[in-house]
């Protein structure tokens, strides 16, 4: 019967039998690991409001029942998706996902490939670089609330970026994957598994987003970087499913010695978006920037937890979070950052900062400190508030009008991410998200 | 017609009135100094000719031009010819001063500036005071040192070519170097085409920005009025003597 097959297609109890013979191509280890996670999976609770870490959120619309492993894309779909995966032209290779599968690849290099440089689709990768991913895929732990959304992802994940840079081997292009939610109902499990190994040096962009902007759809993805020793990792991602979608992210960074890591979020998109992100400094001398721009209008909720774990000594990170919020929309930062005993002479900040656009919007933060080291600085700060007066007053006795002079404040306050990024053309295509979102609402 | 006239103008603050009836004449191509001692409401005068909301008219009467600049709007004041020069230019993170300067060009002008021609003249004005092109991008005000938060807002007001300018408190914060380059570029823009206010608390500036007339401000008006001898007899014997002048009834 037709319906009892597209029934079984659901993400119920039962879909993973489903799932594992529709892939009888993946390894017997991933299997294993599989059927672990989809045990797990089952077994944790759901999130709840009694949950310290999901607190604030709006725990109610998170179920995942109503949505099905995705369909394999037409000819015609996949090539839209091929034409809209345009946004970053100066690349050193390019992946793009429709519906979790492969639609479009610019291969390497011969040069950077010579290199041991690796940029794999995962459907590839887990046969070809199994050393590699039995021992870093999904090794990572939640730490902040989302178990039960990665065992559910370590399940079901079937495809993603595998990028590994060999140690003293620079790329100055960034590499981009773009993974594409098709069609109404659909679930997708994206990943990205980034190891840049000692000294070397690499730039790489996620940019997730729907065919259409009415399809409720299902994201629920992981990644995870790896900056080996005195290596130089840049991380972007860009959330922009459609509003009609619920999606999931847990970001995991680990920082060895003497590695410098840079991570931009840009969360657009999403009826209701949860990410975590965890930074964990390893090694001494390390330095993490972790920067997040959001931009919430009508109904939307936009759910940011943060941990800044400090294992090391003498090392840096800083986090800076801002959220412009328009409509009834909702956002909540929830930060910590944790200094191990062993962690001296650590430096690490936190900022969340929101901009009111509407007196219904709704900013709640939770920032927080558990410093066990004894000689450290460390700081956090939150405020939240609307457009300032005086800023107003400048403009609008210089002759700017009212609603262009608010604007310009606005894009203003995201300029102080924005202006981070050193990658003009990356600089460039998050500005125009961003102000095309702005300017739609 | 070209003046800004102000008639009995009272202001008050929070129910609170600062100034009870100020009258001033401002020709284009004259400089005016208002002098007068701290809480006189010179900047009050300042701020509300320039629209700002907490600041509430109860009587009198503000023209430029023969229009009622008091029923503008802040924007349509600026709009209208008059620039403010603040105490205290407000820092406004993100925004470029070149962008900026452009949007308030733009906000006068039916079609947007061509970019070419609006860097060429920002060029000039900027190598004109003495400011680095690198501050194009940099964030209006932000970080600036008094001098150069000085500087911007001459640059400024030579960019928009005002008819009407009122500079609060210019010289505050200023060394005598910067105070020079500001000055140098302010009597650059002296002219038939336009008329200036310079606000100060102290005579020094008028050394450098020589005005046509100087007007006493003492409670909310202005008390006395001459020509610059009469700055430098308040530096040399204070604002005492005028008070009692008053409270003899000269």
């Amino acid at each position: 019967m037709i319906t009892a097959q597209s029934d079984s297609e659901f993400l119920s109890e039962v879909v993973f039998d489903h799932f594992l013979a529709r892939h009888s191509e993946l390894p017997d280890w991933l299997v294993k690991q599989k059927q672990a996670s989809w045990t797990e999976y089952l077994a944790l609770p759901a999130p709840n409001r009694k949950m310290e870490t999901w607190r604030f959120a709006n725990v109610k619309g998170l179920g995942v029942e109503g949505f099905r492993l995705a369909p394999s894309l037409s000819e015609e779909d996949s090539q839209s998706l091929i034409e809209n995966s345009q946004n970053v032209k100066e690349t050193s290779g390019k992946l793009v996902f429709g519906n979790d599968d492969l639609v479009a690849e610019e291969a390497l290099s011969e040069e950077l490939s010579a290199k041991g440089v690796i940029f794999e689709p995962l459907e590839r990768a887990f046969a070809k670089h199994p050393e590699i991913l039995e021992e870093f895929f999904m090794a990572q732990e939640s730490a902040l609330g989302s178990e039960k959304f990665a065992a559910f992802h370590t399940a079901l994940n079937r495809n993603g970026t595998l990028l590994f840079v060999p140690a003293n081997v620079e790329i100055e292009l960034p590499l981009v994957s773009y993974h594409w939610a098709n069609g109404g109902e659909s679930a997708v499990f994206p990943h990205t598994l980034v190891i840049a190994k000692d000294n070397s040096k690499v730039t790489f962009v996620d940019i997730y987003g729907s065919s259409d902007k009415e399809s409720a759809q299902l994201a629920c993805g992981v990644s995870t970087l790896y900056a080996g020793p005195g290596a130089n990792v840049e991380y972007h991602y860009v959330q922009n499913w459609n509003e009609a979608s619920l999606s999931f992210n847990r970001l995991t960074t680990v920082a060895e010695r003497d590695s410098n890591i840079t991570a931009y979020g840009l969360n657009l998109g999403s009826k209701h978006a949860r990410n975590e992100g965890h930074t964990v400094i390893e090694g001494a001398g390390s330095n993490a920037e972790i920067l997040s721009l959001t931009v919430a209008h009508k109904e939307q909720e936009i759910d940011q937890r943060t941990l800044q774990s400090h294992n090391a000594p003498n090392s840096r990170s800083n986090l800076l979070f801002k959220n412009a919020l328009q409509d009834t929309s909702k956002t909540i930062f929830s930060g910590l950052i944790k200094v191990a005993e062993e962690a001296q002479l650590t430096d690490a900040y936190q900022t969340n900062r929101n901009l009111l656009l509407s007196p219904t919007a709704e900013a709640n933060s939770l920032p927080g400190l558990e410093i066990l080291a004894n000689d450290v600085k460390c700081s956090h700060g939150a405020t939240t508030g609307q457009i300032d007066d005086n800023e107003l007053f400048y403009l609008l006795a210089r002759g700017i009008d009212k609603p262009t002079a608010q604007k310009l404040l606005v894009f203003g306050f995201f300029e102080e991410i924005l202006e981070k990024i050193n990658n003009e053309e990356l600089a460039n295509y998050h500005r125009e998200l961003v102000h095309q979102k702005f300017e739609i609402a | 017609m070209s003046v800004l006239e102000i008639e009995n103008l009272k202001v008050n603050i929070d129910d609170k009135e600062i100034l009870n009836g100020l009258s001033l004449t401002l020709p284009k191509g004259e400089v005016h100094a208002i002098m007068g001692p701290n809480g006189t409401g010179k900047s009050t005068l300042a701020k509300a000719l320039a629209g700002h909301e907490n600041y509430e008219i109860t009587g009198g009467s503000a023209t430029m031009n023969g229009e009622d600049i008091l029923a503008l709007e802040i924007d349509e004041i600026a709009r209208a010819g008059l620039f403010l020069a603040f105490q205290y230019p407000v820092e406004i993170p993100g925004v470029s001063i070149a962008n900026f300067i452009r949007a308030a060009l733009n906000s006068r002008q039916e079609e947007d500036i061509d970019a070419v021609a609006y860097y060429k003249s920002l060029y000039a004005e900027m190598e004109n005071l003495g400011i680095d092109r690198k501050f194009t991008s940099r964030s209006v005000n932000e970080g600036f040192s008094g001098g150069e938060k000085k500087r911007c807002e001459i640059l400024q007001m030579a960019m928009l070519k005002p008819e009407f300018c009122i500079l609060d408190e210019t010289d505050s914060g200023l060394d005598v170097d910067a105070l020079k380059v500001v000055a140098e570029g302010v009597n650059q823009m002296r002219g038939e085409e336009r008329g200036i206010l310079v606000i100060t608390h102290y005579q020094r500036l008028l050394n450098y920005i020589v005005p046509d007339k100087v007007h006493i401000m003492m409670d909310g008006r202005i008390v006395k009025s001459g020509d610059k001898s009469l700055a430098l007899e308040v530096e040399e014997r204070g604002y005492d003597w005028i008070k009692e002048e008053i409270a003899a009834g000269v």
